[in-house]
């Protein structure tokens, strides 16, 4: 499945909007990550020959980035905190929760392609620890609790 | 309101303001006041203020702005700029997020300022990608303030960052935003002389940028004077961690942690200070003694440790100092960018180690290892950028304060 024309003239615009071309590559690779969630080789590659820079160039940025998505990621995924105010407040305990409830650790997805759990850098939310960051939107979450967690998900996120 | 320049006017629920709204509220009365001064001018109000920098450093803003040349002076063509820094990341602050998103319209008004201050042409507000709403809200407070004609010839956009701390370190950033890996440049030149595509750029934290209108509006003295110290101005300070209502509190700058832990309802857990970071995750920690310090870059920096960000991480009589320290150490060494070796390779070791402690299984020559690694990596010049020294100031700090925990550890892993 290739990258759609309109998609293809949006990288080409933001190479005007960024500053050339390799200022835009990090706008591109969010644009085909916004269109289908993760950013595939063969949209990389096609988003690298759009904008003439070199693929392995573009593979150093998207590897770079830790909300860039090189496999496919589930319709939610939860960026749960790892930072030190989360860890005060019980941030391990959600963990495993969230762990047993959805049977995956992270940096997987579950089977059925709902959720992806990753951990993340402190979120900004220490005032609500332990916290989350859920879904497209980015929905900040928190003070979580093991016994919230199935609410969290029954929530539809 | 003019005690609480900064919050006084946010509201409890974040909803930022329409354009109309922040402007009945006095918004861009500072704007029209910068416009009827020249760049000097303003350059002498900030440093008549004693702004310093709310990004982790604390350098003086009008020093830093004097370094921008002039239009047509630098050499070269192009435009100059000026970088609002929203990569927030650094453990304990939360502080940026609140500012973006309750109140937009004062980033904006503080870059259109400080960007006639520094001679900028274009200025770009980098926010962290997972601060989606505030994202939103600093590009509709853009597009409002472009709308009415507020913007004069300034371009400004919101580039929005993808992840990793680093990001935030002022030279990567500049790297990040021409596409390249965020790692650090070396310094000299500085961005005001060589910084974005080459040209003249300043770098701001957003808190420093949304302070910047409240000095033309109350003036150098007044602002000054809402400090105890000599640093100028409030301070959005924070308290999280083991305290009961963790939260954001707006005071004068050199209030100290008594009074802000005060505030967040006094220490959780079992209700005894242990320990607190006064400047966020990558200061040394500070025990019950330093309750009482006025907190400013000055006062914390001559006591030992750093400011940094001003967000407190309280820790009680039943938190694990090692676990604590275990927990920071593996997020320095995750957003390593990990191009020199001190630090790719020193701290996921230090980190290990930790864990290790942490369960239980520490060995004496671990222990001395902890020690040297701190001492030698934590003095400036050791790596190329401050993440690794800043990552060994808890360190260091806490091998000594929590010396007991960890030869209580060792004791656990000698027996096993
Ligand atoms: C590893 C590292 C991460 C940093 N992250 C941030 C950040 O997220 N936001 C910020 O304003 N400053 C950050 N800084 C400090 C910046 O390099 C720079 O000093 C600051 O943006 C300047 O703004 P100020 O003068 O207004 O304080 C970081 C520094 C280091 C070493
Ligand atoms: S100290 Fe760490 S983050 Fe800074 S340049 Fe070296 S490897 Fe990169
Ligand atoms: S430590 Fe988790 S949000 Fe800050």
């Amino acid at each position: 499945m290739s990258l759609s024309p309109d998609l293809l003239a949006r990288i080409r615009a933001a190479s005007d909007e960024h500053g050339g071309p390799r200022a835009a590559m990090l706008e591109a690779l969010k644009l085909i990550q916004h269109e289908h969630g993760w950013v595939s080789d063969a949209h990389l590659a096609e988003a690298a020959a759009t904008l003439g820079v070199h693929r392995a160039e573009m593979e150093a940025l998207a590897s770079f980035y830790s909300l860039i998505f090189r496999h496919p990621v589930g319709k939610t995924v939860i960026l749960l905190c790892d930072g030190a105010s989360c860890w005060l407040n019980g941030a391990e305990e959600v963990r495993e929760e969230l762990k047993r409830r959805l049977g995956i650790g992270f940096g997987e997805t579950t089977r059925d392609g709902r959720y992806t759990l990753l951990n993340v850098a402190c979120l900004g939310g220490c005032d609500r620890a332990p916290a989350a960051v859920v879904g497209r939107d980015r929905r900040l979450v928190g003070p979580l609790s093991p016994a919230g967690v199935a609410a969290l998900l029954e929530d539809g996120l | 309101m003019t005690d609480l320049p900064l919050t006084g006017r946010a509201r409890p629920d974040r909803r930022p303001h329409t354009l109309a709204e922040w402007r009945a509220e006095g918004g861009y009365e500072a704007v029209e006041r910068a416009r009827n001064m020249a760049p000097t001018e303003i350059i002498d109000m900030v440093e008549a203020a004693h702004l310093n920098g709310r990004g982790g450093a604390g350098f003086p803003a009008g020093r830093k702005w004097r370094f921008m040349p002039e239009r047509g002076t630098s050499p070269g063509e192009g435009p100059s700029y000026l970088i609002v820094n929203g990569d927030e990341m650094e453990p304990g602050a939360f502080k940026d997020r609140f500012l973006l998103e309750a109140l937009p319209h004062q980033v904006i008004e503080g870059a259109i300022i400080t960007a006639r201050a520094t001679h900028a042409d274009e200025a770009i507000v980098l926010i962290r990608d997972e601060y989606r709403p505030g994202i939103a809200a600093v590009e509709r407070a853009i597009h409002e303030a472009r709308d009415a004609g507020l913007l004069g010839d300034l371009a400004i956009r919101v580039h929005p960052s993808a992840g990793r701390y680093i990001v935030g370190e002022e030279t990567a950033l500049i790297t990040a935003l021409e596409g390249h890996r965020a790692v650090p440049r070396k310094r000299p030149p500085f961005p005001a002389q060589s910084g974005l595509w080459g040209r003249p750029t300043t770098v701001n934290n957003v808190e420093t940028i949304s302070l910047v209108p409240h000095i033309l509006s109350l003036g150098p003295q007044r602002f000054r004077a809402l400090s105890r110290t000599e640093e100028g101005g409030t301070k959005l300070y924070g308290v999280s961690g083991r305290v009961q209502r963790p939260g954001l509190f707006e005071a004068p700058m050199g209030t100290t942690a008594r009074e802000l832990i005060e505030r967040a309802g006094g220490v959780s857990g079992d209700g005894r200070l242990r320990a607190f970071q006064p400047g966020g995750g990558a200061s040394g920690f500070f025990g019950p003694d330093r309750l009482d310090l006025p907190l400013d870059f000055g006062h914390v920096a001559k006591a030992g440790s750093m400011f940094g960000t001003g967000m407190l991480i309280v820790l009680d009589g039943t938190a694990c100092p090692v676990g604590f320290l275990a927990r920071h150490m593996r997020f320095y060494a995750r957003e390593s960018c990990g191009w020199c070796t001190p630090c790719r390779e020193g701290l996921p070791l230090v980190a290990k180690i930790l864990d290790r402690f942490a369960a239980g299984q520490g060995r004496r020559a671990d222990l001395e290892l902890l020690q040297m690694t701190a001492a030698e990596a934590a003095p400036r010049g050791r790596s190329f950028c401050d993440l690794m020294g800043g990552a060994m100031a808890p360190l260091a700090s806490g091998l000594s304060m929590f010396a007991a925990e960890f030869e209580a550890r060792l004791a656990e892993g000698e027996r096993a």
